[in-house]
Order: structure tokens, then C-alpha cells, then sequence
């Protein structure tokens, strides 16, 4: 083995993939080689580092240095300057590493001050493509532990007392899911992974896929111990190449190590796991449908109960569980449940991931503890709207969720708050709209999207949601009566109570939240009979 | 639109297809890993593929028609030598997404969703690729073209139509 | 896998390649001037005993990088030992030999090699 004295980390995300990230390794690669450099420089392929506003990002250790919009031509004066002669490369620096001259390291970087990163812990840290990284930052030390000096019910308890709560939307509390799914009748169970991630806007299960692979299969692995099933599935979006290919690695790796298969660490656990496409349909993020898909049906979902728990997959108890949910369970488990609720919130320790989108100037991927306001997030780690504009609103939970305005910017983020506030934590989509964004164009554009995604099992979301889109074009094509708002809101609220499942039951909030802050803006619509923001095209689709 | 599918010249494809779904024959939940891999060897999914399917597996045409249509990644009708794909995820949207569709629409005279007649062209609005640093996004096959403005667009188009 | 040992084994060799991303700031830090002159004086064979050296001796808290011209040509290759809570000691007329004595006297067991700092060239 070498010791480098120098790691080239080159974020190997989607988004900077997007911008040639995979180009720029080349070329280091190759001059290194050529420099005679490549016994001391070692070049790594990550996961995402976060900002993706500032992509392709290039960070040098043992400095830290944090580059950003790296291209293919700066490549030979880091080399040069940086890794020959030890010089950083400031100009080429994030904006905020580099303070009246003064540089500062990537974890100095207000981006990363108020963060806290237990999901996103080895993002942007290990080379997701080997299983020897992720074990020299304690990777498997907590499945090693469970099966060597736990029984299945300590590893429950210890996960219900953590307080972790599901990190795809619901807030389920984790332990008692796993263990009602552990009491459950049946010879065969299974653990499921949902990584069909569709709200429009978040990416951090991909992320986690990507930067960490084996920190789910190490959970699933745990919770194939604790709930007494041997096979797993992960259900993974389709549109997710790169994330697939790294998990299919991870597991391949996993196997060869004899972290999955039989007698993992010599005990008589035996467990193994299997990859499922998604096929682009966003109904499938609701456990039921994913359910259906797996079973090669067309993914609708099913009533409940019976709950997963008891009849899930091939009608045997099944554990469900979200892709973040599971990268803080091995944590848990090594750290215990105490270190967990130390950070966060009361009722809702821990952190969360966000995707931070829309008019904001660090567009990426955050993690922070619960209990953070929404003004820390928008204006510290987001660092503000570009172009001097007012914030309007943030909208969470996306199209299931609501707008939250700037009254409510004090918030602490936490699930019950959300809520509160008529919005929800969601799967962690971020989206920030300032004064130029109609408000009713965007509560048209996530009904778009909800009558598109509607699997057309239940009447009142596959028609109900339809008529409600149709009102909503009716007013932003300037064709809208005062009638119309009084309609949509009642609407909303049957469509809300009636809905077989969440996709429409959460469908009206969108249109319900702005109505109930924005009233104006709609009233504005429907009395100038056109759309009061004029550069925004009329829309009819 | 009119798409034929040729038997003859599929026949090393629809060998290929058979030997496919002999290796998921015993998974249990085999109709999505076939239909994936079927799309990815045809570039679509004909009719006449679902009816090989259909008999191959057992499982009724019908049954293998509404899972094919229910799912937006699989396309009864060939794609394009070029797919564009239009992000509309809410970061994009709110950074001017719908725009970029409505040029590309106009330009090619192709609605989202469909396929140009000579083949060359396809359009799909597509749900968030996670680019939201680079919003809005357009992609044409591989190539990801980011924070892109409207009138940009007929000359990235030129590019690809000889 | 059949055991935790086994694992922790992995662990701790793996550790020594990623230890440089975490950290920083704690264990010793050794820096080469590493401008054109080291370079020529013969810094990169230098800077390299050292590297092998650290990773046969299992350091994986020490940190070996390098810097641009440390300013005294003439005693090039030179390289400078940060050890924490200590005064930052500067060797000069540096070999791959004389690397490794440094190594093994100073770094590992704590006693500076007085012989070969700047003060004793002086």
C-alpha cells in the first residue's frame, strides 16, 4: 500500500458529473502521470460535496482547499502551483474560502459551519467505489457489534429509543416499525429500501446512493437482524444511472468481504440483497404502490391496512424504511442512542437533509440539525437570494407540501413545526421563490405534476386533482371569476379527506397554502383577468 | 404516427430478449427487470415485444400492456437518435424550464413526449436529474447543457441535425 | 467476514490511506520547500523516503506535504517538523538518509537530530 501526501477529492455527484467533473479526473490522472507525481498525489472520485452551485468542486487535502468551478485548463496550474510548489491556486478558490485574503479551509466555509453531517457523513470524504474506505471510518463496525454482542430486540430498542423518525416525509418513528414488523407472524420477511425519490427538487437519497452506498446496505443488514428476514431489495428511480451503478458495486464489494451472504461474522445470520428499477412513475415513493412495482404490477397502491408490516411483499411482513432513514441507523447503532438525541430536537432528534434549490446562491445538498430556523438555512448556510431580490417564500415537502412565508422564517425545522406552520418536512425538498415568482403559477405547476404522476386508481385524486388543474389554468390564463377560489378550496379539502393514499390526500396542499397566504395574488389574477407578474408568460399547456 | 416493426431485421434483438428472459425466469417479480432490459435492447416497447413477453412468461398481454403504459420510462414508440430531455423539476421550473420546452417544441415542431418522423429527435420533460446547481437543464442524449436560456437553443439544436 | 477482528484489521490498514482527509491540524505535520531549487537540490527523493517511511512505520497521524521555497537556498533540500505543543524545528541538507534518521529519532521517539537542523549548519 502507498501513502500519498497529497488527496485530490473531484466530486463524482450528479450534478457535477453534469458539468464534466468526469473530465476533469482524466486530465489530472493523466498529468500526474506525466509529472511523475502519481506516487504522491492520489486522485479520488467521490460523492456529492453539497454545493452544487459551485460544481465542478475539487478539494485538496491535506490543505482542505476548496475549489470550485474548476475547468479542464486549470487543471495544469493546480498541479503546478498547488500540489508541485504548495502555492493554493486563489483564484480559483470558492468565493467563500477565501476571506480579505485570507484562506480557509473546506470545513471553514460558512456553507459548512452550521452543518452537521451524520447522513452525509462520508459524502465527499471516501471513494464510494471502495468498500476499504468506508471501513476505515468505522464502516460495518456496527453490524460487527449487533451480531457479535447484541440481541435483535437490543438493536430495536436502541433504534426506538434514538427517536429517529422516518426520513422520507412521514416521521414514522423508525424503532416502532421495526418492531412491529420483528413481531409479525411469517417465515419469510423482508427489508425494503424506497429510493424512489420523486419530489421534483430533492436529491439526497441519490446523493447518499452515490457518496455512501454501503452505509444502506450496512443498515439493512442491521435491520435484516433485528426485524429476522435474509433478503433485501432496494427500489431505485430508473433515472438514477449513476447511483445504481455504485450500489451494484457496493453490494458486489459487500459480498466478496462476506458482509452480505451467509454467517456474517460467523454467526448464523445470513443475508443478501437485490436491486429493483423504478420506472419513472412518482406514485411509487408510497410503500404500497412500491410494493406493487416490485411484484411487477403496475404500481398502484394498496389500502391499509393490512400494513406492510404485516402483509407487504409477496404478502409476507415487510419492513420499509427511506434511504436517509437508513444512513443514520449504523451511527446509531455504534454510537448509541444518547449521542443521536443529543443533536436536534426533542421530538425530533438527529438531523436533516435538505436540498437547498430555486433563487438561492448555494443551490446543493445541506445536512443541519433539527431545531435549525429556516432563516439560518435560507441566509447563513444558503447565503441569501441572488441578485439583491426579496425572498418571498420556501416551499417544503414539494407537491405534497406548502409555502412558508417570511413571517415564519424563525421557525425551528423540525417535523411537528412544519406542520404547524401548514407545510411539511417532506423527503427535503427546499425550493426558495422570491417577488418576481407567481405564486399561483407555482401552485399550478406542482398540480401539473400531481395530475401527471395520479396512478388513476382512486376517483377523487384522479379526477378531483384534474378539475382543480383546470380551475387553476382557467385563472392563470385570465379567464378566472371570483367563484373560482371558493370552488378550489372546496375542492381541496374532499379531495384531501377522500384520497386513497398520500400522493392524494397531500395533493390541494400546494394550492391550499398559497391560497391561504397569496389570496391577493390569486384575487389579482382573477380581477386584472391576467397574471399580475408580466414577464411570466400566460400559460396554457 | 406510424412506427413498423421489422421482424427480420430484429431477429438477433428478439434472440437476445429470449436469453434475458431465460435468466429472470425464477426471480420471483420478473415482468419489470424483462421490460427494463427489453427497452434498453429495442429502444422501445412495440407491441410485438410485449406479445414475446407475454408468451414467454406467461402472463397475459393485457397484464403487460398496463404495466408497459403505466410507467413513464417505458415508450411504446421508438426514441429518437437524439433525446432531449427538458428538466421540469421544481428548481428548473422556477428558473425558467417551461421556456426551454416551448423552443424546442416550436423549433422542431415536436410535442414532449413524441418523435420526430425522420427518427432523428425526441422530446421528454423530465422529472429533477438533480443538475439544480445548473438550473435550468437541458440534456440531448449524453451531453448536459446548464443554466441555459431560451435563445440558446437553435444553435445547440443546429449541432445535432446533420 | 467471520470475525470483528477481521474487520478491525481492515479498518486500521485502511485508515492510514484516508487519514489525510480527517483531522487536520492534530498529529505531526512535516513540510518540504518543494520550489524549483529544493527540487533541484534533490527535495523529491526526500520528501518520497519519507512518505515510504511513514507508511513501513504505520504514522498515520503524521502529514507529509510540501511548500515553495522555504528561503535558504543554499541548504536546500530542507524540510521543517510541526509537532504540537512544540517549536517548529528545521532540517536542512536533507538526503533520503538522513530523512529516515529524522523519522525514526525525532518523529517517532521524540528526540530532535540537532546535528542536521539549521541551527548546527549554521
Amino acid at each position: 500500500m502507498n501513502i500519498y501526501r497529497s488527496h485530490v477529492l473531484i466530486c463524482g455527484g450528479t450534478g457535477c458529473t453534469s458539468s464534466k467533473s468526469d473530465k476533469l479526473q482524466e486530465k489530472f490522472e493523466k498529468l500526474l502521470v506525466e509529472k511523475e507525481l502519481d506516487k504522491e498525489v492520489k486522485v479520488v472520485r467521490t460523492g456529492c460535496f453539497g454545493l452544487c452551485e459551485a460544481g465542478p468542486i475539487i478539494i485538496v487535502y491535506p490543505e482542505g482547499s476548496f475549489y470550485s468551478q474548476v475547468k479542464i485548463d486549470d487543471v495544469e496550474e493546480i498541479i503546478e502551483e498547488h500540489l508541485l510548489k504548495g502555492r493554493i491556486v486563489k483564484r480559483l478558490l470558492f468565493k467563500d474560502a477565501i476571506v480579505e485574503d485570507i484562506v480557509k479551509s473546506v470545513d471553514e466555509v460558512d456553507f459548512y459551519k452550521k452543518q452537521k453531517r451524520i447522513a452525509l457523513k462520508n459524502c465527499g470524504v471516501i471513494n464510494p467505489e471502495d468498500i476499504d474506505e468506508y471501513i476505515a471510518l468505522d464502516g460495518y463496525l456496527a453490524l460487527g457489534k449487533a451480531l457479535t454482542e447484541m440481541t435483535p430486540e437490543e438493536v430495536i430498542e436502541t433504534v426506538k429509543d434514538s427517536g429517529l423518525r422516518g426520513r422520507g416525509g412521514g416521521g414514522f418513528p423508525t424503532g416502532l416499525k421495526w418492531g412491529f414488523t420483528a413481531k409479525a407472524e411469517g417465515n419469510q420477511k423482508y427489508v425494503l429500501c424506497n429510493a424512489d425519490e420523486g419530489d421534483p427538487g430533492a436529491f439526497m437519497d441519490r446523493s447518499i446512493l452515490e457518496g455512501d452506498p454501503h452505509s444502506v446496505i450496512e443498515a439493512m443488514a442491521l435491520a435484516g437482524y433485528a426485524i429476522g428476514s435474509n433478503q433485501g431489495y432496494v427500489y431505485i428511480r430508473a433515472e438514477y444511472p449513476i447511483a445504481v451503478e455504485r450500489l451494484q458495486i457496493a453490494i458486489n464489494q459487500a459480498r466478496e468481504k462476506g458482509l452480505l451472504g451467509k454467517n456474517i461474522f460467523g454467526s448464523d445470520f445470513d443475508f443478501d440483497m437485490e436491486i429493483r428499477l423504478g420506472a419513472g412513475a412518482f406514485v411509487c415513493g408510497e410503500e404500497t404502490a412500491l410494493i406493487a412495482s416490485i411484484e411487477g404490477e403496475r404500481g398502484m397502491p394498496r389500502n391499509k391496512p393490512p400494513y406492510p408490516a404485516n402483509k407487504g411483499l409477496w404478502q409476507k411482513p415487510t419492513l420499509i424504511n427511506n434511504v436517509e432513514t437508513y444512513a443514520n441507523v449504523a451511527q446509531i447503532i455504534l454510537h448509541g442512542a444518547d449521542w443521536f438525541k443529543e443533536m436536534g430536537t426533542e421530538k425530533s432528534p438527529g438531523t436533516k437533509v435538505f436540498a437547498l434549490g430555486g433563487k438561492i446562491n448555494n443551490t446543493g445538498l445541506i445536512e443541519i440539525p433539527m431545531g435549525t430556523t429556516l432563516r439560518e438555512v435560507i441566509y447563513e448556510v444558503g447565503g441569501g437570494i441572488p441578485n439583491g431580490k426579496k425572498f418571498k417564500a420556501v416551499q417544503t415537502g414539494g407537491p405534497s407540501g406548502g409555502c412558508i412565508t417570511s413571517e415564519s422564517l424563525d421557525t425551528p425545522i423540525d417535523f411537528d413545526s412544519l406542520t404547524s406552520i401548514g407545510s411539511m418536512m417532506g423527503s427535503g425538498g427546499m425550493i426558495v421563490m422570491d417577488e418576481d415568482d407567481c405564486m399561483v403559477d407555482i401552485a399550478r405547476f406542482f398540480l401539473d405534476f400531481t395530475v401527471e404522476e395520479s396512478c388513476g386508481k382512486c376517483p377523487p385524486c384522479r379526477i378531483g386533482t384534474k378539475r382543480m388543474l383546470e380551475i387553476l389554468e382557467k385563472i392563470t390564463s385570465g379567464k378566472g371569476e371570483p367563484e373560482d377560489l371558493d370552488r378550489l378550496e372546496r375542492l381541496a379539502e374532499n379531495i384531501k379527506v377522500s384520497s386513497l393514499c398520500g400522493l392524494g390526500q397531500t395533493a390541494p396542499n400546494p394550492v391550499l397554502s398559497t391560497l391561504k397566504h397569496f389570496r391577493h395574488e390569486y384575487e389579482a389574477h382573477v380581477n386584472e383577468k391576467r397574471c399580475p407578474f408580466p414577464h411570466l408568460r400566460i400559460n396554457s399547456i | 404516427m406510424g412506427f413498423k416493426f421489422d421482424w427480420e431485421e430484429n431477429k438477433e434483438k428478439i434472440e437476445t430478449l429470449k436469453e434475458v428472459i431465460e435468466e429472470n425466469r425464477s426471480k420471483k417479480g420478473s415482468l419489470m427487470p424483462v421490460l427494463h432490459r427489453a427497452q434498453k435492447i429495442f429502444g422501445y416497447l412495440p407491441i410485438e415485444v410485449q406479445s414475446i413477453i407475454s408468451e414467454e412468461l406467461n402472463v397475459p398481454l393485457a397484464e403487460i400492456y398496463g404495466v408497459a403504459t403505466f410507467y413513464s420510462q417505458f415508450s411504446l414508440i421508438p426514441k429518437g437518435k437524439y433525446q432531449i430531455g427538458v428538466c421540469l423539476g421544481t428548481a428548473c421550473y422556477v428558473k425558467g424550464s417551461q421556456s426551454l420546452v416551448d423552443k424546442v417544441k416550436k423549433e422542431l415542431n415536436l410535442e414532449v413526449d413524441g418523435t420526430t418522423a425522420d427518427g432523428k429527435f425526441s422530446l421528454q420533460a423530465t422529472r429533477c436529474i438533480g443538475a439544480c446547481g445548473l438550473a435550468p437543464v437541458m440534456t440531448v442524449n449524453e451531453d448536459v447543457y446548464g443554466k441555459l436560456k431560451s435563445d440558446e437553443i437553435p444553435k445547440i439544436l443546429k449541432k445535432y441535425m446533420d | 467476514m467471520k470475525s470483528l477482528e477481521e474487520l478491525k484489521k481492515i479498518r486500521e490498514e485502511s485508515l492510514k490511506k484516508i487519514n489525510l482527509r480527517k483531522d487536520r491540524g492534530e498529529g505531526t505535520r512535516i513540510v518540504v520547500g518543494m520550489a524549483t531549487c529544493g527540487i533541484s537540490a534533490g527535495a523529491r527523493p526526500v520528501l518520497m523516503s519519507l512518505l515510504e517511511e511513514a507508511d513501513k512505520r504505520n504514522l498515520g497521524d503524521v502529514q507529509v506535504t510540501q511548500t515553495g521555497c522555504i528561503g535558504v537556498c543554499r541548504l536546500e533540500p530542507i524540510f521543517e517538523v510541526y509537532k504540537p505543543g512544540e517549536e517548529k524545528v528545521t532540517y536542512v541538507n536533507m538526503t533520503p538518509e538522513k530523512a529516515r534518521k529524522v523519522m525514526a529519532e525525532h518523529i517517532v521517539n521524540g528526540n530532535v537530530v540537532t546535528e542536521y537542523t539549521i541551527g548546527a549548519a549554521e
